[in-house]
């Protein structure tokens, strides 16, 4: 892992007007980001987690502070969402190749690259089905993959598996390490499940109840490949246990 | 496995398609029975067979030929005029709350007053020609789907805006990926309306005064007692209305296929 950040935010303030004074979402929030690296923000909700991100995907201005990247110019960003936010009218391969036909990428070489994510994120069979006919699961796979295929310099994660049942998402876990291994890229992810943050995290960030402000920056120490039994270790159960008492 | 309890009975759901043919039989049959037992004069109520052979009459003499094709261009310039303004207004209107500040009370107002009353004004202004028949069918097709497209672009989920945001799409791609395949089903609920409607606006105008089309088939019928005529004339305005409905249907289906309720 190279130690030049790719991502530094210095100081950020987000405030929502509102009839009294504003609403402060973020306040002085400031951390850095190496490549390659994955960081999951927790927090309770209402701690502007996901204005953090709508920051750093450029959908939203901050009211102060600052989002540098690395070499200065706009990155390539892939974003998953809490709903997996598919266009109905397009099928799972059509929505995988959304992000190059923005692109003007030619459609050989964008379906081409599309059949390749699709096997990634196992779906070979379901490349024609439409959104209505894909599970929760399934559906959530085709956004990651859709993320994924213009080869984003940053993946930003707004609790993407939140609306999944309990085990769907344990099995996205595994899936979204194993993806995650094998493309290397610079994540951030917002969640508000412990568990799924040091299973998935190189860094755990802990944001304070509204305004956010980070009050823990944890290191996930926990050996790669990850795999479902290392949720019972004692060392996981130590750091879920100060993630807890950090965010209170 | 037990059938559902809101099934349709075999019988009926095999036999679904005759069944809007098998009504239409009915209610000639019904208006044969009336024609025949009411012993009423043919210029009040003739029945199916007078209409049917009037209608081979104007058939051959070529005159429901040319009425009929006169009343059909005005819809379909009035339509794609109407519906084409009211699409591009209403994208802009759906953008912009303040145009559509400035907007609404025209818009409102065009709706309150009946088209019946100023479309004597339009002819006087602009003539006994097609174009202010086709200038009342866009009036008459320019509300439903002016409403439609703004409803329709509004409709466009906020999170397909955020993900067309974050990958940097232009205004242009935003257009043509997102917001007019998202608001088209929409939209085409409102141009069915319009295509409707349509009719109605060309026939209005012929009434109020021309000197061909179907509404001038209908004052001569009037005029003429000649009411078989004046059927012809009415049955022709519906199969016109029809086969327009079937078309943006058609479209529908070929274009919003993918709509859940759609599902085989």
């Amino acid at each position: 892992m190279s130690t030049a950040p790719i991502l530094n935010v210095r100081n950020l303030t987000a405030v929502f007007p509102d009839n009294n004074g504003g609403l402060r979402a973020l306040e002085d929030v400031s951390f850095e980001i190496c490549p390659q690296e994955f960081i999951c923000v927790l927090g309770p909700s209402g701690s502007g987690k996901t204005t953090l991100l709508r920051i750093l995907a450029g959908l939203l201005k901050p009211t102060s502070g600052q989002v540098d990247f690395g070499d200065g110019r706009q990155p390539r960003i892939g974003m998953v969402f809490q709903q997996a936010n598919l266009m109905p009218w397009r099928t799972a391969i059509q929505n995988i190749m959304l992000p190059l036909e923005l692109d003007g990428v030619d459609h050989a070489s964008a379906l081409a690259r599309a059949q390749e994510l699709m096997d990634l994120v196992g779906l070979q069979e379901f490349e024609s089905s439409l959104p209505r006919d894909l599970s929760g699961g399934m559906a959530q796979r085709v956004a990651i993959a859709r993320a994924l295929i213009h080869d984003p310099d940053l993946l930003l994660l707004d609790e993407p598996f939140g609306s999944l049942d309990a085990l769907t998402r344990e099995r996205m876990w595994t899936e979204l390490s194993r993806i995650w291994q094998a493309r290397q890229k610079t994540v951030i992810m917002v969640t508000h499940s412990i568990e799924e943050s040091l299973f998935l995290a190189d860094r755990v960030l802990v944001l304070t109840q509204r305004p956010g402000r980070i009050k823990l920056d944890l290191t996930a120490d926990i050996p790669r490949p990850r795999e479902d039994a290392m949720r019972y270790t004692p060392h996981f159960g130590k750091l879920a246990k100060k993630l807890r008492e950090a965010i209170g | 496995m037990a059938e559902p309890f809101h099934s349709i009975p075999r019988a009926v759901h095999r036999n679904r398609r005759w069944l809007g043919l098998i009504s239409l039989l009915m209610g000639l049959l019904l208006w044969w029975l009336v024609s025949q037992t009411a012993n009423l004069p043919s210029f009040i109520l003739p029945s199916p067979l007078e209409v049917w052979s009037r209608f081979l009459v104007a058939l051959a003499d070529g005159s429901l030929f040319l009425n009929t094709g006169v009343t059909l261009f005005e819809i379909l310039c009035g339509l794609f005029a109407g519906a084409g303004l009211a699409t591009v207004i209403g994208y802009l209107v759906a953008k912009s709350r303040a145009l559509e500040r400035v907007l609404a009370p025209y818009l409102v107002a065009s709706q309150a007053v009946p088209l019946v009353a100023i479309a004597p004004l339009l002819v006087i202004w602009f003539g006994p020609g097609m174009f202010s028949k086709i200038l009342i069918c866009a009036l008459i097709v320019f509300f439903p789907v002016l409403v439609n497209t703004v409803a329709g672009v509004r409709a466009v989920p906020p999170a397909l805006n955020d993900l067309m945001h974050s990958l940097r799409a232009t205004r242009g791609q935003i257009l043509v990926k997102l917001e007019i395949p998202a608001a088209l089903p929409i939209f085409l609920s409102g141009l069915r309306i319009g295509a409707t409607l349509s009719v109605i606006g060309a026939v209005v105008g012929e009434l109020v005064g021309s000197d061909r089309g179907l509404g001038f088939l209908i004052n001569i019928g009037r005029g003429q007692y000649d009411t078989a005529l004046v059927f012809v004339a009415i049955f022709m305005l519906i199969a016109l209305a029809l086969i327009l409905y079937g078309i943006v249907a058609w479209i529908e289906g070929r274009v919003l296929s993918w709509q859940e309720w759609r599902k085989a």
